[in-house]
């Protein structure tokens, strides 16, 4: 559905096959598990089985005297000979533990020896001597003087730092107008607690990295990151080592949804390698996965919403608590610049409170912070239209965020898509017929997340026969290779196939930011767009004496070069053939800071259940997503960012969660009881692609990779309302949560 | 007279106010003007000649992070904390 | 650990002798010893179907089987769907309908869907969610792979395949 007029693109809006596509249907594409090099020693990480112990002893003895193990590192190779552990930074902490460990998982030694059999076993040999200290999973618990504290040397940031010792990181506050005035104007007022559950981004693909250090101190890394420079930055601050004697070559990624952002493993291979000089594999497993890598905050959030008897948003407050897991984040203060962003509301005050417990390091997943706000905010929304009986898209689309709307930041928003997503929802075929059926009901909701820019880089070079070899930095997580390429093919006016794509290492492109943020097609598209127009530049500065006219006298348009009398004229390919063909190699790159503001996207989910009165379960009967794309590139890719990202939500609603026992243990670290959603428990994902062009993008590209995840979670527990009338205030909705709630026990 | 909006982390160290009046007519002039009220804030959102990484500016609706941008005699400053994602 | 194990095996149609340990599993043989990293490590205890492989006829998690079992018997790997050139039906329509994103899950999907399509041609949607149940997609929704399924199990219909 395109709301403004577009364009007519040749090659963007089509659906071509991804260039990385037969490699990744065939079995050739190599992932982080799938380097194999010569000689190498296999690592294994040895983890904290408490949640919150003091480190008394490291014995290592017994596994460096294991047949087949090479090398042992702990916290002190970090530190260096002589070094002072204890003044190790939080990052360094939570790849080898030195002083303390802050939950279960964490890790405080590695073993590097010559098959991962061996590893695992000299592991078991590292003797760990803990003094076991009382320790604290529940957000709220953390926040209150008498908890267990994680960091003596913690205050909180904000208003009121307090003198003493505290889990609470920071308190972050938000307020835009009179916020009692506000309440005091309004005729109706919702207010509610609602909590979520810590819950892992769940890609398939372990972490591993594989680490090389040559004699002259050149290191390079292959890993499965979401960010290959910022992976050599951390490792040069962790290693205390140049930059330039780093390099990363980013692996094929499978899957990250900002969970593989920080570093874990590729340090400690890279100490490992340094120790036995040989190149040094680690894989994390499974369990390693859900306990020593990083999944999203568990919150508990209270809001309140208030309105006039015809609907108009007066005032909203909200004290929403994050959980940043074991070392201090900021999760909290990402939910205050996003739970009231869909809405123009006058009267708000936000208090943010990030908060440290005993459970993993915290990590963005998918739109971070936003899904568990919208929980809370849009089923307020929900009960609002109910008391007002009003339509809740109606309701929403009265209240929306617009151009000019200032934001909960406080400052205007640019041209957004927020009511016409609305209206999508409302004009489709999903939401015109009412549902029908016992036990069944339908819910909707709104999310937004703001989208980043960031920096990027590409390097493109004209090859003899004219196609174009387009090399960027940012990991191909979901098809940006395709939607660069087709950038690139729209800009220079070439056919997509004449495009070969590449993500090359962090020595052979200019600096590129994290693959993440929504930002690939949109902030390395604007660098690939800049570095097409390069290209057209230079080809025109070559074509001159070759054409015998000034520079002046050529046009390019339309794909094609040509004098302004139209005496001479040939298409991209046949120039840069001529030119380049027989000439001196050419080679432009286009580089970008598109910033953090991109511009924001919203999304939108109606979403219809039926709800097992005997069992509990919540049955997905019909999904549609709508969402702004700006422009979409590859609307197929596009569809199956939206799709994807209802399909976690959907997780998140009614499935997933790290179940702690009181031991601080994760008691559900497999794919078996930590339950994905999988091909049956969902239906088709209907999709609804909105096009309101985004002016920070010369294509007017917005991001399209998190939006979609917000809106599921509320429009599922308001469907779950409707089909039971009993409101869902904590996730997941699990079978027993449903009939707890609906037949009043628990 | 623009006017600087601060995020809640900077208001302690502007006596509390959430913005401040200032005078100039590029961001840099702003800013320098802001910090001529407020030492406290000096480092927190200029360091070493650039816009601080996990700080981000915008005037009016548009980020800016070139300080030479010109800042209308009725524009909003907004300085902000930096954000990411998934 | 003890000695290693002489093991023969017709893999992708090729017969292939290795020695594995008792304790190593089909797919580390395959991983590691074989050097075809296409079969996928998701999880290594049979929940998320990365590693999927057709062992004489049957679908299996390699993971869960180990490469001692694989003596004397036919295995078919993601390396062994394609016949040359010539991609595999499946193949062709997961990459026409999108159906996949990062792709780490792709090889164990089409040779799940593979072994389902081999049995059953007329496969509708219901059966396609069910068999695939087994594995594991975190990027696409399932939506575009059981299209994909749908729409190779129409292709295979039309056009018999090449033995």
């Amino acid at each position: 559905m395109v709301i403004e007029n577009k364009p007519k693109y040749k090659v963007i809006g089509t659906r071509p096959v991804r260039p990385d596509g037969i490699d990744k249907v065939t079995g050739r594409a190599q992932y982080g598990a799938d380097i194999h090099m010569q000689g190498a020693l296999q690592g294994r990480m040895k983890r904290s089985p408490h949640a919150h112990a003091i480190i008394k002893n490291i014995d290592v003895s017994k596994a460096l005297a294991l047949d087949g193990v090479k090398a042992v590192v702990t916290a002190q190779d970090l530190a260096g000979p002589g070094g002072d552990v204890s003044t190790l930074p939080d990052a360094a902490q939570n790849i080898l533990a030195s002083r303390k460990v802050l939950y279960r998982g964490q890790a405080v030694a590695a073993v590097a020896a010559i098959n991962d059999h061996i590893a695992q076993e000299a592991v078991k040999l590292i003797e760990v001597e803990y003094e076991v200290l009382p320790h604290v999973l529940d957000v709220r618990e953390s926040m209150r003087p008498d908890a267990p504290i994680l960091n003596e040397t913690m205050r909180t940031r904000g208003p009121n730092p307090g003198d003493g010792a505290t889990n609470i990181v920071a308190h972050t506050v938000a307020a835009f107008g009179d916020i009692e005035r506000g309440f005091a104007e309004c005729d109706v007022i919702v207010e509610n607690e609602f909590s979520t559950k810590m819950v892992h981004q769940g890609y398939i693909e372990p972490q591993a990295a594989t680490a090389s250090w040559a004699p002259d101190g050149q290191l390079s890394i292959w890993t499965t990151t979401q960010g290959s420079f910022p992976a050599r930055e951390a490792c040069a601050q962790l290693l205390n080592h140049p930059i330039s004697k780093i390099k990363v070559t980013p692996t094929e990624i499978g899957g990250g949804f900002g969970g593989k952002i920080s570093v874990y493993l590729e340090p400690v291979a890279a100490l490992l390698s340094r120790k036995t000089g040989k190149p040094v594999a680690i894989r994390m497993d499974r369990i390693d996965v859900f306990e020593g890598t990083g999944p999203t905050p568990g919150t508990s959030i209270k809001v309140k919403l208030g309105a006039t008897k015809d609907g108009k948003f007066r005032a909203a407050y909200a004290d929403m608590a994050y959980e940043n897991g074991a070392f201090a984040g900021s999760a909290a203060m990402y939910a205050t610049m996003v739970i009231t962003a869909g809405y123009e509301i006058e009267h708000v005050k936000l208090d943010g409170f990030d908060v440290v417990v005993n459970k993993p390091r915290t990590q963005d997943y998918r739109a971070p912070s936003a899904p568990a706000a919208a929980f809370a905010f849009e089923q307020l929304v929900d009960e609002l239209a109910e008391k007002l009986k009003l339509d809740p898209l109606k309701l929403r689309l009265m209240n929306a965020s617009k151009e000019g709307s200032r934001g909960p930041m406080g400052m205007p928003f640019k041209r957004v898509g927020h009511e016409e997503c609305l209206e999508a929802a409302l004009n489709s075929p999903h939401y015109n017929p009412p549902l029908e059926g016992p036990n069944r009901g339908r819910g909707v909701a709104s999310g937004f997340w703001f989208n980043v820019g960031l920096r990027s880089s590409v390097n493109v070079s004209v090859q003899p026969d004219g196609t174009v070899n387009l090399n960027e930095g940012n990991t191909d997580i979901g098809g940006t290779r395709a939607s660069l390429a087709m950038q690139l093919a729209e800009t220079i006016g070439v056919a997509f196939e004449d495009i070969k794509p590449g993500v090359v290492d962090t020595d052979s492109v200019g600096v590129n930011d994290v693959t993440a943020g929504s930002r690939v097609t949109f902030a390395s598209g604007m660098a690939v767009h800049e570095a097409g127009k390069n290209l057209i530049k230079e080809l025109t500065t070559r074509l001159a004496p070759t054409w015998q006219v000034p520079v002046e006298e050529i046009e390019f348009e339309d794909g094609t070069f040509k004098t302004k009398d139209g005496a001479k004229s040939g298409t991209f390919k046949e120039i840069a053939t001529q030119v380049v063909g027989r000439g001196v190699g050419l080679t432009v790159s286009g580089s970008v800071n598109a910033g953090f503001l991109a511009g924001g996207g919203f999304a939108h989910a109606i979403v219809d259940v039926e709800v097992d009165p005997e069992t509990g379960k919540v049955t997905i009967l019909r999904y549609t997503a709508i969402q702004d794309a700006g422009t979409a590139v590859h609307p197929a890719y596009v569809e199956g960012q939206m799709q994807g990202g209802a399909v976690q939500g959907i997780g998140w609603a009614i499935n997933e969660e790290y179940y702690y026992d009181e031991s601080g243990r994760m008691a559900n670290s497999s794919f078996l009881d930590y339950r994905l959603p999988t091909s049956l428990d969902v239906p088709m994902i209907d999709t609804i692609i909105v096009e309101v062009p985004n002016p920070l993008h010369p294509f007017g590209v917005r991001g399209v990779g998190e939006p979609g995840i917000v809106p599921p979670l509320a429009a599922i527990a308001n469907a779950v309302c409707h089909a039971t009338g009993v409101r869902q205030t904590q996730l997941p909705m699990s079978p027993r949560r449903i009939l707890e709630t609906t037949l009043g026990i628990g | 007279m623009p006017r600087v909006m601060l995020p809640a982390l900077l208001r302690p160290l502007a006596g509390g106010a959430s913005s401040v009046e200032t005078t100039g007519a590029t961001l840099r002039d702003v800013i320098e003007d802001l910090e001529r009220q407020h030492p406290a804030l000096r480092g927190r959102i200029i360091d070493a000649g650039v816009i601080r990484p996990d700080v981000m500016v915008a005037v009016d609706a548009d980020e800016v992070r070139d300080l030479d941008a010109p800042v209308p005699s009725a524009g909003e400053v907004h300085i902000l904390p930096a954000i990411a994602g998934g | 650990m003890s000695g290693r194990t002489y093991v023969s095996a017709k893999i992708n149609g090729e017969q292939m002798d290795f020695l594995c340990e008792p304790r190593q599993s089909l797919l580390e043989v395959l991983r590691d010893e074989l050097g075809m990293t296409g079969s996928k490590e998701g999880c290594n205890n049979g929940n998320c179907g990365a590693c999927n492989v057709i062992m004489n006829g049957v679908l299996v998690n390699a993971c869960c089987v180990l490469g001692v079992e694989a003596q004397g018997g036919t295995i078919v790997t993601i390396e062994g769907v394609a016949s040359g050139e010539d991609l595999h039906p499946l193949q062709r329509t997961f990459l026409d309908d999108a159906a996949l994103q990062c792709g780490i899950c792709t090889p164990g999907f089409i040779v799940a869907a593979k072994a389902l399509l081999d049995k059953e041609p007329d496969a509708d949607e219901a059966r396609i969610r069910h068999w695939l149940a087994g594995n594991l997609c975190r990027c696409t929704g399932y939506d575009k792979i059981v299209h994909a399924v749908l729409d190779a199990a129409d292709v295979m219909r039309k056009t018999p395949a090449k033995v």
